[in-house]
């Protein structure tokens, strides 16, 4: 069984200010499923709804954001629970030791009135009864592992580079073994050989613990060096989903084709091109399909229908009439 | 080395140093120091200064722009020297020649303002247009430079916009002046992935078609290489190499450059970082060392490094600081 | 401008309580200058009077129409709230954009000046000046004592704002597009400015009015002009409470409360609805 299921989610932000109404469609109708083990990524670009998915997934949603339809179901050892249908002691129970969510700015995670160590002590106490004794050792032994320092554990947040901060954000994440990890930006904002140290710690965490990681970033070189299977999401649906080496050596969907191919490259001087126009906004989308106003290839039915997330070929999923798509009526 | 005359921009021993703190306690931050580097030499030419955060390529535009005033060193433009511009007469007359296009297309332009009236004050402001009437029609050939149409932009507030439009807005407003040198501030670091191309083509078809040198500040080097010439790599303050892009990326010298271009992901899923890397723990004040900024990580590290700043060594028609190449 | 207070009062009840309680309440000041008696005169009426219908509010124990001095003491307290709170704002806006312009040693002087008055003791302190100036000290007097205490925090709040301001890629937008420095400060910088100047100006009279009826109580303002502190001081000192002329008290108390509520309210609703955060989820909202 495969440890998240999602199924037709759909998840908007309602928005009423000085008596405009507007419904902003974030998640509209989102499908996919995550095996244990993997690390799965989610790409995408400002205003596709990726962060709104991420809130919905690891159960930290609040108005305006609320969830309209559909199913988030984890498989905790019981047959598969419904996150949405949990009550706060449910949810409580699930965050940090099956799943830990990393978010955005992780930066501000750790509190910067209290030594890194106490950072540790609050949660670990907070989740499981542990000989005090015994947690110092624990955490240095943890920290160790993923090459950390010890002498971070004396230090307050604002004593430690960015890189580093994120870092300690993440083994803060997994310090109890959680066997999901969201992590929603994780190397945005940090310099490139931070980066590289990040993405490496990441790889080595999903080894050690071998849990499953969810990664959501904009980032497309980040996908590249991580994730084993991806899914593209534009304007609140996932329009392409595949093993990562296919996302990149054979792009179906226009909108991929045109994130691919405009990925600049050291060595590769030869003209690149991006896609015309720009994202519709969730809260006044087009007809039809969502990517037709921009894509070289529209034809008429994708004015008029949405074309669903269909399989083309074995474990690559593209929502596109252009490629094996049963037609409507 | 070139006519002294026919270069665009030259910088010279440039040194910012800021005093942080305030009363009792201050401390001094050199966030540039003695740069020095040629543009523009043979031609319009993209220019990039590359670095990490806290490299100081921000500053050192800000002093070619005219915002920060170096604390020595000097700066000329065409000849002219620029180091410090008094009154307003003169400091219009740069702007003319010397525009400006910055990093966040959002805050580019005043959210409760309408983005035309920034076009339409500049080409009054400067003269390339006297009427209301004259002003609209410069504006929409600026927009029509950059891919936009004033039916597009008119009556619009920044946020009506998408980042990438609201960007070649911003190129469009520098465009007015007619400029000879443009400083671009990490021009697309915070636009969408797929928007993101079309801008920067926007650069090397100005500079071809216009012959405007582009100043390119940027973290990301894969893009640098795109659509760069040449380019300048800064740590802490200090440029430490300087040549063609396909020099300095494609065979790097300095220990630092090799690690920055090895760390770049490749968007290749096959491809992988062969060794994990070290990374520093608490934040070691490498702005204060004396000696080479990089001494500290340095794999190839030397014991003169820490004690002695390397010299600029000119080897292969570019420029390394590094004591390796002596 | 019409449509902006409609919406207003439409959408933000608080906008709305606050609007209709000082309307009501400035009538009431305004009807004081058709007072039919002279409220420097006392025994004008019979004494201690509750409310009835020849007497609205009752009268007080110097034989005075409750009612109708109550309507003078709102007009003076509100006179010296305004002008005070007036008299502060150009001073906290003149420190604030010196000393956030021009920075460097300017800077640091304008803002050690303005820490002390901040720090001041601020009862202690007025008591003293108020004692010394007693009889001297008319209504516009106290005003100007009042102002001098008020500008301080304010000006640093607003120095902040011009110094964040001064930061933004909008001002480099705007100097490259050759605005002279008058033009980038009215233009693009007051615009931020001024939701937190109406703010500070609100909850300034509030300040202003809560402290004169501080003072007032103490017996330390020009105790024949009527205010709603001066009010409430002679209310006591005739012991209304303990006699039973409980509408001589209750009146300054109730009407005390009610204003500086309504103030408060139409401080918040503003601010929010000015703030450029608000405008901008009203502008997106909108396209």
């Amino acid at each position: 069984m495969a440890l998240l299921r999602v199924e037709r989610l759909k998840a908007h932000y309602l928005v009423d200010v000085y008596g405009i109404r507007r419904a902003v469609r974030a998640v509209d109708g989102v499908s996919f499923q995550v095996e244990a083990n993997s690390i799965f990524g989610i790409a995408g670009e400002s205003g596709c709804g990726k962060t709104s998915l991420i809130k919905v997934l690891s159960a930290t949603l609040r108005p305006p954001l609320t969830v309209q339809e559909g199913k988030v179901i984890y498989d905790l050892g019981n047959g598969g629970t419904d996150i949405l249908s949990l009550d706060e002691e449910g949810l409580r129970k699930l965050r940090w030791e099956f799943l830990s969510y990393v978010p955005q700015g992780s930066m501000n995670v750790l509190n910067p009135v209290r030594r890194v160590r106490n950072t540790f002590r609050d949660f670990v106490r907070a989740h499981r009864v542990a000989a005090p004794s015994r947690f110092l050792a624990e955490v240095t032994e943890h920290l160790g592992h993923l090459g950390l320092p010890p002498e971070v554990l004396a230090s307050y947040p604002h004593q430690l580079s960015g890189g580093m901060r994120q870092r300690v954000t993440l083994a803060l994440a997994t310090i109890l073994n959680p066997r999901l990890i969201l992590a929603d930006e994780p190397t945005t904002a940090l310099d490139v050989v931070v980066q590289r140290g990040v993405i490496q710690l990441l790889k080595k965490i999903h080894a050690e613990q071998r849990n499953t990681l969810i990664l959501v970033t904009h980032d497309m070189a980040v996908h590249a060096n991580l994730t084993d299977r991806l899914a593209i999401m534009y304007a609140g649906k996932i329009v392409e989903e595949a093993p990562t080496a296919e996302v990149f050596g054979n792009p179906l969907h226009p909108y991929t084709r045109y994130l691919i191919g405009s990925l600049p490259r050291i060595g590769d001087k030869a003209h690149k091109v991006s896609a015309p126009g720009a994202p519709p906004s969730l809260a006044s989308l087009p007809e039809g399909c969502r990517f037709h106003p921009r894509c070289p290839q529209a034809m008429a039915e994708c004015r008029q229908q949405e074309p669903d997330l269909a399989d083309v070929a074995s474990g690559h999923r593209v929502a596109c009439f252009l490629h094996g798509q049963a037609r409507h009526g | 080395m070139g006519d002294q005359g026919s270069t665009l921009l030259s910088a010279e021993q440039l040194t910012k140093r800021f005093m942080l703190g305030g009363g009792l306690s201050r401390v001094r931050l050199v966030a540039v120091s003695r740069a020095s580097f040629r543009m523009g030499v043979a031609g319009p030419e993209i220019f990039t200064l590359a670095g990490e955060s806290g490299s100081g390529k921000t500053t050192l535009a800000r002093m070619v722009l005219g915002f920060v005033e170096p604390s020595s060193g000097s700066l000329q433009f065409k000849g002219r020297d620029v180091t410090r511009i008094r009154g307003r007469a003169r400091r219009l007359a740069f702007m003319k020649d010397v525009q400006g296009v910055f990093q966040d297309p959002f805050d580019t332009f005043n959210p409760l303002k309408r983005i035309e009236s920034y076009l339409r004050e500049t080409a009054l402001n400067f003269s390339m247009a006297a009427t209301g009437k004259q002003a609209e029609r410069v504006v929409d050939e600026a927009l029509a430079a950059v891919g936009l149409t004033l039916q597009e932009i008119k009556g619009r507030y920044p946020h009506e916009l998408s980042g990438g439009q609201a960007q070649r807005a911003s190129v469009a407003r520098a465009l007015i002046t007619r400029p000879a040198l443009l400083v671009a501030d990490e021009p697309v670091s915070m636009v969408d992935a797929s928007l993101r191309m079309s801008i920067v083509n926007l650069f090397r078809t100005l500079k071809e078609e216009r012959g405007i040198s582009v100043l390119y500040i940027t973290h990301d080097l894969a893009t640098a290489y795109y659509v760069s010439d040449r380019i300048a790599v800064m740590l802490r303050g200090t440029i430490i190499e300087v040549g063609s892009v396909d020099q300095v990326l494609r065979e790097p010298l300095h220990p630092y450059t090799r690690l920055l271009r090895a760390s770049v992901p490749e968007p290749d899923p096959h491809g992988t970082w062969s060794e994990e890397i070290a990374l520093g723990a608490l934040e070691i004040k490498e702005y204060a060392q004396t000696g080479c900024k990089f001494a500290g990580r340095c794999p190839q590290e030397l014991a003169v490094c820490r004690g002695t700043e390397p010299p600029e060594i000119e080897t292969g028609g570019r420029m390394v600081r590094c004591h390796l190449y002596r | 401008m019409w449509n902006v207070l409609k919406d207003l009062f439409r959408h933000d009840g608080r906008f709305a309580f606050g609007f209709c309680v000082i309307l009501g309440i400035l009538v009431l000041a305004l009807l004081s200058f058709v007072c039919p008696y002279n409220l420097a005169i006392w025994n004008t009426v019979p004494r201690d009077r509750p409310p009835s219908a020849r007497y609205l509010l009752g009268t007080n124990s110097q034989g005075q129409d409750v009612f109708w001095y109550a309507t003078a003491a709102i007009r003076n307290s509100l006179l010296v709230g305004i002008v005070a709170a007036s008299l502060s704002r150009v001073i906290a806006v003149l420190v604030a954009l010196i000393a956030g312009y021009r920075g460097g040693r300017t800077d640091r002087i304008l803002m050690s000046i303005n820490d002390s008055f901040v720090v001041l003791p601020l009862l202690p302190v007025l008591v003293l000046v108020a004692s010394m100036l007693r009889g001297r000290m008319g209504l516009l007097g106290l005003g100007a004592v009042l102002a001098l205490f008020g500008w301080a925090w304010d000006a640093r709040l607003i120095r902040a704002q011009i110094l964040s301001l001064r930061e933004r890629e909008f001002t480099k937008t705007a100097i490259l597009s050759g605005m002279t420095s008058l033009r980038l400060v009215l233009g693009e910088h007051l615009p931020f400015v001024i939701p937190l100047i109406m703010a500070t100006a609100i909850n300034n009279i509030s300040f202003v009015i809560g402290t004169e009826i501080v003072l007032a109580v103490f017996g330390l303002t020009s105790l024949e002009t009527p205010t709603l502190g001066t009010m409430i001081y002679w209310s006591v000192n005739y012991q209304a409470m303990l006699l039973g002329i409980w509408w001589w008290l209750l009146t300054p108390i109730v009407l005390c409360v009610l204003l500086i509520l309504s103030l408060y309210m139409l401080s918040v609703s503003i601010s929010d609805f000015l703030d450029p955060r608000t405008r901008l989820q009203i502008i997106k909202a909108r396209g």
